[in-house]
């Protein structure tokens, strides 16, 4: 190994690993310690984006076998068994392996830029948070290839198939552990940072509403997580330890499960919403060249969807036989979400109102965003209402519904990010030529693979089969055409972000005309590897 | 600029439709069905209430969608740079913001008023003309009428596509795994009472045209309603992950007139006394009588997993031929059918007869590489369910 592993072995107490001699800002450790070690809230947020972007493709290779499955009717490619391992790891990895860590990536760079400060509060456990992320990845991959194959229970895990699924089964349960762990320390880095590292004057109703939504969501995740890691050990010593906690014959109760997974599981849907909705507020106000419309409303919106957001569980379980009271507090606490997700909305289109608007790559993502995402939150109008939902649970209309809010809701608010910031982080300019045809090409192909589900939930196509009725035939040829166009369009993306990083254009300190956070304002592109080494003056 | 997107566009779509016809054209051996769009024709007043109550939100939402991004698109194409709009500089708007807050929420409470009525509709199970008790298994459902005409009437409803059509070695048929064995038969006008519940795991007792669906839970005993508008076959499919073969345990219910209904309940009940007379405890059985008879109990409940060969799909599922329990001695066999292995798979098959299960083990004792010449007769299983209970 290199002499930076040295300097580390003094036992010198420096984070990241600086040469003694030298504490000029820009030293950076050298080669595999700068990764490994890194302390640096850039270093960390590079990691975390590249790791989400390899899950993404490993989620997506997932993705691909099961709609070449479902391309004909009949079996051709896989067995259920493997079929079912498919959608339950294409579950699990894109919601904790891509989409989460993303936005974690999005944190990690920003907050710090956005509020004055030189770094994280807590940089080592920032390292720690990142490095947990790729062992649960291992694990989740080698339960692929545990005796008797993945376990095929959906993401949702539900007992008591879980209590029939092999040794995979543990290696999962394991992971999510450990996913869990790394997302309740970033969260606790975040509050912190944000509460505690703001630059005086930086009042908090002045932070830019991405600092705002990452605050929520930090939140969310500590309150939420703890209870996803008791639902799994609890499946876990039910499995092993003979406890029946979801075993009606031992007077445990399955749907117990289900409430638990839930309570988690619906804040977890606006884990993943909510910093998407940070990072188009960010965007649609840049290149409107007009202040966002709402701040506070913005901010109040999202705290009461955050806090709605644990109240409204149930309407997963609409089919379970609750009690009909139940159903119907149920009902109406979920439509009520509807009323700030509305405003959010509103206040998007009030912020391109009037405005003076150009469409570069950010701003074309971010209103794919807000197009199909409005699109998602309308279906999800429609499945609230719990006598349509009867109808419509465990089929491909939901498929479709969190489809909506979760590619094209959290995924092109995430590419819509990385368009935007690359040239500060890379001080490159991507080609925008190519970033335009990467966003029609998802775009198109993305709505061919998942507006013709709606269709098949209607007419009957429940979800998580490997194989249907011939009348479902046509709708799904053209979905897995669009899901193989989708798949391909994002190998553009990868070249587009590579050939930015080594031979874009020089990108200039303000790129944007219209971005007005302090990342822009007062640092170069790129920005400096710490960030506000003294705190910047602000009015 | 603009031109070149439309172009760009509408070559993709060009693209895409050739590639999608040359696809159809490369498997014209596949029966193409019309485009479905919407949900399937109700064959029930509630089922009709969930349709039209479908139809008005999804309309709302539309309307909703055009205003709002009828104003986005509004903005998109006159406030933009480019034709040299300057960008103004508010950013609230007191009134606005209370308008855009308060009449979604009246919206919402209209829309509240139907789904309430249709959701109270929806649960009330009480005074049913029957009742009928639907089990899920892995991976097939089982029926009981437990009350009104046809009472006491029992049976199993697995798929009934041929192997050779998922795997491709034969055409599709019209009604390509939304077929089964049995049907569960009810009469027309009449409330059917389903009492949903599990052996295993968890299912979901499904029929879109009749609009219920009603997880079976194990252990616990939901219900749910419907009351069929018109005789007919109408098919459904298990809608909560069940492991392996959830794709292939569809449900079919043939709604029948009350007089085809009497005549089908008076055919069942005499093909049951046939069974019982033929399954009478005294009777003796033959080595070959049980074997053949557990060949199609096999069939019909554990082929899905020991596969027909006996070699099962190891390690998941272990192989009878070979196996120590099943050349063991019949006790440890008994046991494991009769009450199954918890935390696996392998469910109780105690709801089977004692001539079924008899038969089976028989069967397995004496099939592929097991040649133990024993068999086991319906009083052995009588015995070893007494042990346990
Ligand atoms: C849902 C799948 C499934 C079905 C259906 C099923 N089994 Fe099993 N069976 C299993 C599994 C899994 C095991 C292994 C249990 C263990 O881990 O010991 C097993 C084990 C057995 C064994 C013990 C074999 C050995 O060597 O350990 C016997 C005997 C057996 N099954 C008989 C039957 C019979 C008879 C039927 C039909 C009435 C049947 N099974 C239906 C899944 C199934
Ligand atoms: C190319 C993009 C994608 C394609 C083609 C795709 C396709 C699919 C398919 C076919 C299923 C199985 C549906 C079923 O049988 O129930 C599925 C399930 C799912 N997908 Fe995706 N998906 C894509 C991207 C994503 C992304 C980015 C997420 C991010 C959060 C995601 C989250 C999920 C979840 C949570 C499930 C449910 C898994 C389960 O049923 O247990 N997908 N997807
Ligand atoms: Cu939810
Ligand atoms: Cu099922």
């Amino acid at each position: 190994m290199s002499t930076a592993t040295h300097d580390h072995a003094h036992g010198h107490s420096h984070d990241g690993g600086h040469a003694h001699d030298d504490h000029a800002h820009d030293h950076k450790p050298y080669g595999m310690m700068r990764w490994l070690g890194s302390t640096n809230h850039k270093d960390i947020g590079t990691m975390y984006l590249w790791f989400s972007f390899t899950m993404f493709l490993v989620g997506g290779v997932m993705a691909l076998i099961i709609r070449a499955e479902l391309f004909q009717p009949g079996l051709q490619i896989v067995r259920p068994e493997f079929f079912n391992s498919m959608t339950t790891y294409h579950g699990l990895i894109m919601v904790f392996g891509a989409i989460m860590p993303a936005f974690v990536g999005f944190a990690n760079w920003l907050i710090p830029m956005q509020i004055g400060a030189p770094d994280m509060a807590f940089p080592r456990m920032n390292n720690l948070s990142f490095w947990l992320l790729p062992p649960a990845a291992m694990l989740l991959i080698a339960a692929q290839f545990a005796p008797g194959g993945g376990a095929g229970v959906g993401w949702t895990m539900y007992a008591p198939l879980t209590t029939q699924a092999g040794p995979a089964m543990d290696l999962t349960i394991f992971a999510v552990h450990i996913l869990g762990m790394s997302s309740i320390m970033g969260s606790i880095n975040i509050i912190t940072t944000i509460l505690n590292m703001r630059a005086p004057g930086m009042t908090l109703m002045k932070m830019p509403l991405f600092c705002w939504t990452w605050l929520i969501t930090a939140y969310l995740l500590v309150a939420s997580m703890p209870v996803l890691a008791g639902a799994v050990t609890m499946t876990l010593t039910d499995r092993h330890f003979g406890t029946n906690f979801f075993n009606a014959a031992g007077g445990g109760d399955p749907v117990l499960y289900q409430h638990i997974f839930w309570f988690f599981g619906h804040p977890e849907v606006y884990i993943i919403a909510i910093p998407a909705f940070g990072v188009v507020s960010q965007v649609i106000p840049a290149f409107s060249r007009k202040p966002l419309f709402g701040y506070a409303s913005m901010v109040y919106a999202t705290a009461s969807i955050a806090i709605l957001s644990f109240m409204v569980w149930a309407h997963h379980m609409y089919t379970v036989g609750m009690p009909v009271e139940a159903q119907l507090y149920f009902m109406y606490a979920t439509t009520l979400i509807a009323i700030p997700t509305g405003v959010k909305v509103f206040n998007w289109v009030a912020t391109m109102w009037k405005g003076s608007l150009t469409f570069e790559t950010p701003m074309l993502f971010a209103l794919g965003f807000l197009f199909l995402f409005s699109l998602g939150g309308f279906t999800g109008l429609v499945l609230s209402i719990v006598p349509v939902d009867v109808q419509l649970h465990d089929t491909y209309y939901v498929v479709a519904h969190f489809h909506y809010v979760m590619v094209a809701g959290a995924l092109f608010s995430a590419f819509a990010g990385i368009y935007f910031w690359l040239p500060k982080w890379t001080g490159r300019m991507y080609n925008e030529t190519l970033g335009k045809w990467h966003f029609w090409l998802s775009l198109i192909f993305f709505n061919v693979t998942f507006f013709v589900q709606h269709f098949l939930g209607l007419a009957g196509m429940p979800r998580r089969v490997p194989d249907y009725a011939l009348q479902f035939a046509e709708f799904n040829m053209i979905s897995s055409i669009g899901a193989f166009g989708f798949g391909l369009s994002q190998l553009l993306f990868l070249y587009v972000v590579v050939k930015c990083i080594t031979s874009g254009e020089k990108a200039e300190q303000k790129q944007w005309e219209g971005a007005d956070s302090l990342e822009w304002t007062h640092l170069p592109s790129p920005a400096p590897y710490h960030s506000f080494v003294t705190p910047p003056a602000l009015k | 600029m603009r031109n070149k997107l439309v172009k760009t566009i509408s070559n993709t779509f060009a693209a895409l439709t050739t590639a999608a016809t040359a696809m159809s054209l490369m498997f014209p051996a596949t029966a193409f069905a019309e485009y479905k769009l919407n949900l399937q024709i109700p064959n029930s007043a509630l089922g009709h209430t969930i349709y039209d109550l479908h139809t008005i939100i999804t309309w709302v939402c539309v309307v909703i969608f055009i205003v709002v991004f009828g104003f986005m698109f509004y903005a998109i194409f006159k406030h933009r740079k480019s034709v040299g709009h300057p960008a103004s500089n508010f950013h609230e708007h007191f009134w606005v913001e209370v308008a855009w807050t308060i009449v979604p929420c009246i919206i919402l409470l209209v829309m509240m008023v139907p789904a309430t009525k249709a959701l109270i509709q929806l649960r009330d199970t009480s005074e049913p003309d029957m009742t009928i008790k639907a089990t899920g298994y892995q991976w097939k459902w089982g029926y009981d009428y437990i009350k009104g005409e046809g009472e006491g009437i029992s049976f199993y409803s697995s798929l009934s596509t041929p192997r050779a059509q998922i795997e491709g070695t034969e055409k599709k048929g019209e009604h390509y795994l939304l077929e089964t064995d049995t049907h569960v038969v009810v009469p027309v006008g009449k409330k059917i009472r389903m009492l949903v519940t599990a052996a295993d795991v968890i299912h979901a007792w499904w029929v879109p045209a009749l609009a219920v669906k009603q997880d079976a839970v194990p252990g616990f005993i939901r219900d749910t309603w419907f009351k069929a508008t018109e005789p007919g076959i109408f098919r459904g499919q298990c809608a909560e992950l069940c492991g392996k073969d959830h794709g292939f345990m569809p449900i079919v219910v043939e709604v029948k007139t009350a007089a085809d209904y009497s005549k089908w309940v008076d055919s069942q009940k005499a093909s049951m006394k046939k069974a019982a007379v033929a399954d009478a405890p005294d009777k003796a059985w033959t080595l070959d009588e049980l074997k053949a008879r557990g060949e199609k109990v096999y069939a019909a409940n554990c082929v899905a997993c020991h596969q027909p060969t006996g070699m099962g799909n190891p390690p998941t599922f272990p192989a009878l031929s070979g196996s120590k329990i099943v050349n063991g001695p019949k006790e440890e066999q008994l046991d494991r059918v009769l009450n199954g292995k918890a935390g696996t798979a392998m469910a109780p098959f105690k709801h089977l007869s004692d001539a079924d299960l008899a038969s089976v083990i028989t069967y397995t004792r004496n099939s592929w590489a097991n040649k133990t010449g024993e068999m086991v007769a319906p009083a052995d299983v009588k015995a070893a369910r007494a042990a346990t209970k």
